[in-house]
């Protein structure tokens, strides 16, 4: 039963997002996928849950604090050690055209 | 010609501007949100990071309790309510800034929301501000297109000591009506997080970030109301690009909308401080584009009466309140009120003196003129000028008890300066101490009489004018008496005679 529940501009759409390049050939076989996945999880929708709290967290826990103390952070060398490329101490990546500053906000 | 083509006429009869701002402070706990890396400002590059803000796999985040705190203050400041209950989400992009492709943010439970802060304006009128939210989140690294020391390079660098340092995000109603009030607010919000202590707040370090959301409700030579797109100007980090940049994208609106009829689109601006104008750098993301969804490694946090009872205690009395008291209970003039208590640190100087006896408003006087000024000559603040509040109580004292003059004070304060001591064996040291003792005057007074029958008589003869030479010779022979009481003393004897 593939009933599709995602479209062909919704698998476009997502793979953007995610920056990743899909081939026109694969969107309806993700389409396919995709849609079967949401029905999967959307069995959960048959529970009833009246009365019940929404929670965002499996465990029952909450207020797990440390207090604000620095820690040594990792040398120079092991911060770049995986980088695809550095200048300096500097992470590098190709250049961001027209893009604000930073991504923050 | 007549009726070949129509051009339409609009033109904009008045307009009223509506600015929400957003802003975000840079909390200044030492250690960064979610992680024990230092939250150094600045700091050599990439040396504050740890495999939390590399986003390694197997990390797990853990919150910083002080920077929730600080959160909660700032939202009690801002008259917000605090929610009990809070969550983190997880807020998805990619930018070569943000390693974990996720920032750590708080989307449909914000920790303060449904706040209120009252504007002053510097004539006096108020603007209620409403704060729709104030949540926190983790800050992004620093990109960067020009190498240090502003070289042009064919690539972008990247700077990690600033990702994953806490950052609280204020959202205001759209509220502010004018570029004046956006820049006054931007302002009044420093003052409030440098009182609480919960950021160093200094613009030129990138510690607030404002984003105003401008759009313009203009009014045609019909009546007939045009509601222009809301635009945001993103990353303003001064008080005076602020107001410029709010007034230009309020002015460009109402000309795009004059020129083409355009009310524009949704969208973001930057602003180019060379050209003095705003650019256009993206039609708005929709907010379901970043996929937010809660963070499940993140319990969530529960917030109780006694800890928001503790924080209100350690806030204290916020400068909007001090001022009120000091214009209330304590008769300053609402400009002094405003400066004493504009920090936690002149304020806390002023009850000091107060505290240690000296009349509120003489005290005021003096440390708003002589305070100030040495501050300033030394380039410290006032608690560092290395005179303490109970010697401006001290000189006070003697002011009103008649034993210095007001004009002497600064020379006591030189003095102190200099080398701390008792204020009034300083002023007897310097030679400022004016006799107030009446027998003294009296005495002075009489011999004076005694010896000089000839402007007494121009006295009484009528010349008003002689008092002063009168005066002058009563202190020439007794000297440092108060000339005050000479000059009230000889009248009285005078004119009772």
């Amino acid at each position: 039963m593939a009933e599709q529940k995602i479209t062909l501009d919704q698998v476009r759409h997502v793979a953007k997002l995610s920056r990743l390049a899909l081939d026109e050939s694969r969107l309806e076989k993700f389409s396919v996928q995709l849609g079967s996945i949401l029905e999967y999880v959307a069995k959960i929708s048959e529970v009833n849950v009246t009365g019940i709290e929404p929670m965002a967290q499996a465990l029952p826990m909450h207020n797990v604090f440390r207090e604000d103390i620095v820690e040594p952070s990792l040398p120079l060398e092991k911060v770049l050690q995986n980088a695809p490329d550095a200048d300096g101490p500097f992470f590098k990546v190709p250049k961001i055209i027209g893009g604000e500053e930073d991504s923050a906000g | 010609m007549k009726g070949a083509y129509f051009v339409e006429n609009r033109v904009c009869k008045s307009h009223k501007v509506l600015v929400g701002m957003e802003v975000h402070v840079q909390l200044s706990t030492q250690s960064k949100m979610f992680t024990g890396a230092a939250n150094g400002f600045g700091g050599e590059p990439n040396t504050q990071v740890d495999e939390q803000v590399l986003g390694l796999p197997g990390v797990l985040p853990v919150m910083n309790k002080r920077a929730v705190e600080y959160a909660i203050m700032v939202g009690l400041a801002l008259d917000c309510k605090i929610a009990r209950h809070t969550k983190w989400d997880r807020k998805s992009y990619y930018y070569p800034d943000l390693p974990k492709n996720y920032q750590i943010s708080q989307y449909d439970l914000p920790l303060c929301y449904e706040g209120a802060f009252e504007l002053v304006r510097k004539d006096g009128s108020t603007l209620k501000i409403r704060i729709r939210r104030a949540h926190l989140e983790e800050d992004a690294g620093k990109l960067m297109h020009e190498a240090p020391g502003g070289y042009a390079i064919d690539f972008s660098i990247v700077d990690l000591n600033r990702a994953g340092t806490p950052l609280l995000e204020i959202v205001t109603e759209p509220d502010l009506s004018s570029p004046q009030d956006v820049a006054l607010f931007g302002q009044e919000l420093q003052k409030i997080v440098q009182f609480l202590g919960v950021s160093h707040g200094l613009m030129q370090m990138g510690h607030m970030r404002f984003e105003p959301n401008i759009n313009v409700h203009i009014t045609d030579q019909n009546g007939q109301v045009h509601k222009t797109a809301i635009t945001e100007i993103k990353n303003l980090n001064s008080f005076s690009v602020l107001e410029r940049a709010t007034a230009y994208e309020v002015q460009r609106q109402i000309r795009q909308w004059e020129e083409t009829g355009s009310l524009g689109r949704k969208s973001t601006y930057g602003w180019d401080e060379a050209k003095g104008s705003t650019f256009l750098q993206r039609e708005k993301e929709e907010a379901n584009d970043y996929r937010y969804f809660p963070d499940p490694d993140l319990p969530p946090v529960e917030v109780d009466d006694a800890w928001i009872a503790e924080l209100k205690g350690q806030i204290g009395e916020l400068p909007a309140a001090r001022r009120k008291r000091y214009v209330d209970a304590l008769g300053l003039s609402a400009t002094d009120a405003a400066i004493l208590a504009s920090d936690r640190e002149t304020g806390d100087f002023y009850e000091a003196a107060i505290a240690a006896g000296g009349d509120a408003r003489r005290v005021s006087n003096l440390i708003l003129s002589h305070g100030r000024r040495i501050a300033n000559e030394k380039s410290v603040t006032l608690k560092e000028i290395g005179i303490a509040p109970a010697r401006f109580a001290e000189v006070a004292g003697l002011i009103d008890q008649n034993k210095i003059s007001v004009s002497s004070a600064g020379t006591i304060f030189d003095k102190l300066r200099e080398k701390d001591g008792a204020a009034e064996q300083l002023a007897a040291e310097l030679g400022l101490t004016q006799v107030s003792d009446t027998s003294a005057i009296d005495a002075a007074i009489d011999a004076m009489i005694a010896a000089n029958p000839k402007p007494l008589q121009d006295y009484r003869g009528g010349k008003q004018s002689a008092m002063g030479a009168l005066v002058g010779m009563v202190m020439k022979n007794g000297k440092g008496l108060n000339p005050k009481m000479v000059q009230e003393a000889l009248k009285r004897k005078l004119g009772g005679e």
